[in-house]
């Protein structure tokens, strides 16, 4: 499917630092400008209808609550599996994400729909614990049966300017990871500027990651339009640079319909159409499925649906 | 597409910058020149904008749309927002967000706020004759007297609020070791379509017995006569009545009641403005198992309503409890 470029290791903390702030700034201002005017582009009736699919497909359907019961998980895979029980027609999603003490539930809720089991690990969500703790959290989740792993990065090494330290643990957890799948989570509430966005997205796409994902979902602002393009301008440039297709996940604050169809509209303009797949772009959600559902029973029946009609999740 | 969208875009300027929306100005209200020479010049007047009231805000339609309101002898009143299906699937959201803090408040409570209404109409008692007078081609005195009984109408269902459940539920006999007890609680979103013959007694009629009990509504008021609802919703939105628990739509009824009798969020739908769609509309709602309020044959807007309006948006709930020894 995709063939990944990891970079070699940088040599020192500064040469990997030289090449992050050679980086060209980021135009706040423009950048905003651009995502209010893709923000007003007009999908409606059978583009709403194939956007609204796709955005279906795209979707990590998430709980990681510290309530969260093997269970809910496995109702959150019967969901996943058939999202409309009224309507076969609708896609299953793309993945369900839980944390690695319950990807075993979900693994066997999940065998043979085609749905993968996404695992957050590396002390999510704070990222705050020594290496080898991490590391070990990443073996269990893939040894249960994880095919994608949400990582955190060290926000406090990469804000203290220790770029290495988080290169190298992104390495070693692709490297613990094996065949699985490995997700980078920014945390970009907390990375204060768009620059930043750019640096953490370069640096975890030269560290092997094959997605780069926005946000835990328990810092706010999550996934703000501004920084998902951003991020999306990242993997194109790489994109032309290598060759190699490194997918995007934005996660957290993505709740209705609309906000997910103008993430398509980006991923369309910024990246460009071979990102619109359910490889390369995800959508971290728990509430936007139900809103996805009632928008297409809306386009499919011509009435308002209403919430409780939908399971609750 | 294109064209559409830009029809949509003019009609929404329209509404901005053209056309005053308010209503047209009284005949010794209009706009001079200033004069030289210092002598004072007349004020410029400030006219109204007939807008929605949605979720306890007063925003446009969506659609950017506003039709012109005649009185009965055909004179232009002013512009009214004319409301599009969104608008009405916002006001839907609305009533559902404000249901559970409205359900939730005492009937007590509910009570002082319903005769919180009517101490605001009763200061506005002057532009609530005016327009009722305009909007029905009364005479000054017959409009000040639907005033009045308008006002009594919400004194009547404050007074209800913490009365019904008394009525209309208690304690069951029953034979066993048990209590039975039997409860109203509110059915939840009610759309109501208010009638077209009775501006404002017919409006308040209908929608004070809906909201006594905790309801939440969706009110579409009377498409020829709409002015008197806009005015009821500025005196709701000073009454501390939470925002979502009334949300009015002006416009064309025949276009936003299928879309309210469909709707899979609107729990009940009260039809007494409905006229030849009725039938129609109560086999929409049946889709969704509404309850449903047929529009009575001639009604009197000026009778006692009794319990009539307040029972249809209830649904009884029977508990039983075991008696301990």
């Amino acid at each position: 499917m995709q063939q990944t470029a990891i970079a070699e290791a940088p040599a020192s903390n500064r040469a990997l630092r030289d090449f992050l702030h050679g980086l060209p700034g980021v135009d706040e201002v423009g950048v905003a400008k651009r995502a209010a005017g893709l923000a007003t582009r007009s999908v409606k009736t059978t583009a709403k209808a194939a956007a609204i699919d796709l955005a279906v497909r795209m979707v990590d359907l998430t709980t990681l609550e510290g309530a969260d019961t093997p269970g809910k998980v496995r109702a959150l895979a019967a969901k996943a599996r058939r999202p409309d029980p009224a309507d076969p027609s609708a896609p299953p999603v793309a993945a369900v994400c839980v944390y690695s003490d319950l990807v075993a539930t979900a693994v066997q809720a999940l065998r043979g729909s085609g749905v993968a089991v996404a695992s957050v690990a590396t002390a999510f969500p704070a990222g705050r614990a020594p290496l080898e703790a991490k590391l070990a959290d990443t073996r269990r989740a893939v040894a249960d049966g994880a095919a994608e792993i949400d990582m955190v990065i060290d926000r406090g090494a990469f804000l203290a300017g220790d770029y290495l330290k988080v290169d190298e643990e992104i390495r070693a957890v692709k490297e613990a990871c094996g065949a699985a799948h490995l997700k980078v989570i920014l945390e970009t509430g907390e990375l204060a500027t768009l620059d930043n966005v750019r640096r953490a997205s370069w640096l975890a796409i030269r560290a092997g990651a094959d997605f780069i994902k926005t946000s835990t979902g328990k810092v706010s602002p999550a996934a703000t339009p501004q920084t998902v393009l951003v991020m999306l301008q990242a993997v194109r440039e790489h994109r032309d640079r290598t060759g190699a297709l490194v997918g995007v996940k934005p996660a957290g604050g993505i709740r209705t319909t609309k906000d997910a169809v103008r993430n398509l509209v980006m991923v369309n303009e910024i990246a460009g159409p071979e990102w619109l797949d359910p490889a390369l772009f995800r959508i971290g959600a728990s509430s936007l499925l139900n809103d996805l559902l009632m928008q297409r029973t809306r386009l499919g029946t011509g009435t308002y649906p209403g919430p409780d009609y939908f399971t609750i999740d | 597409m294109a064209e559409k969208k830009a029809e949509k875009k003019r009609a929404g300027k329209a509404a901005d910058q053209g056309a005053p929306t308010g209503p047209a100005p009284a005949a010794g209200a209009r706009r001079e020149r200033p004069r030289q020479g210092g002598a004072p010049r007349e004020r410029v007047a400030v006219r109204k904008t007939h807008k929605l009231y949605i979720g306890g805000a007063f925003p446009r339609s969506e659609s950017g749309r506003s039709y012109s309101v005649a009185s009965a002898d055909g004179a232009h009143l002013a512009n009214a927002a004319l409301a599009s299906r969104k608008d009405a699937r916002d006001a839907v959201a609305a009533a559902r967000k404000a249901f559970g803090g409205w359900s939730g408040r005492t009937a007590y409570n509910r009570g002082q706020i319903l005769y919180r209404v009517a101490e605001m109409m009763e200061g506005r008692r002057a532009q609530f004759a005016a327009e009722t007078a305009a909007a029905g081609g009364a005479r000054r005195p017959e409009a000040e007297a639907e005033v009045s009984a308008a006002i009594d109408r919400w004194v009547y269902y404050a007074g209800w609020t913490d009365k019904v459940a008394q009525v209309v539920g208690g304690a069951n006999p029953v034979s066993g070791p048990y209590h039975n007890h039997s409860v109203p609680e509110p059915t939840g979103v009610v759309a109501v379509l208010a009638p077209q013959d009775a501006p404002l007694l017919g409006l308040v009629s209908v929608l004070a017995p809906v909201i006594a009990t905790g309801n939440t509504a969706v009110l579409v008021a009377a498409e020829r006569a709409p002015l008197p609802a806009v005015a009821l919703a500025e005196a709701l939105a000073t009454s501390d009545l939470p925002g979502g628990v009334v949300n009015l739509l002006t416009g064309r009824t025949a276009e936003l009641a299928p879309h309210l009798a469909a709707h899979a969020d609107v729990n009940a739908l009260d039809l007494a403005g409905a006229g030849d769609l009725a039938a129609e509309l109560e086999e929409a709602a049946a889709d969704t198992l509404k309850r449903v309020l047929r529009p009575q044959q001639a009604p009197d807007w000026s009778a006692d309503p009794g319990l009539s309006r307040i029972t249809p948006f209830l649904e009884t709930k029977t508990v039983w409890h075991p008696v301990g020894l």
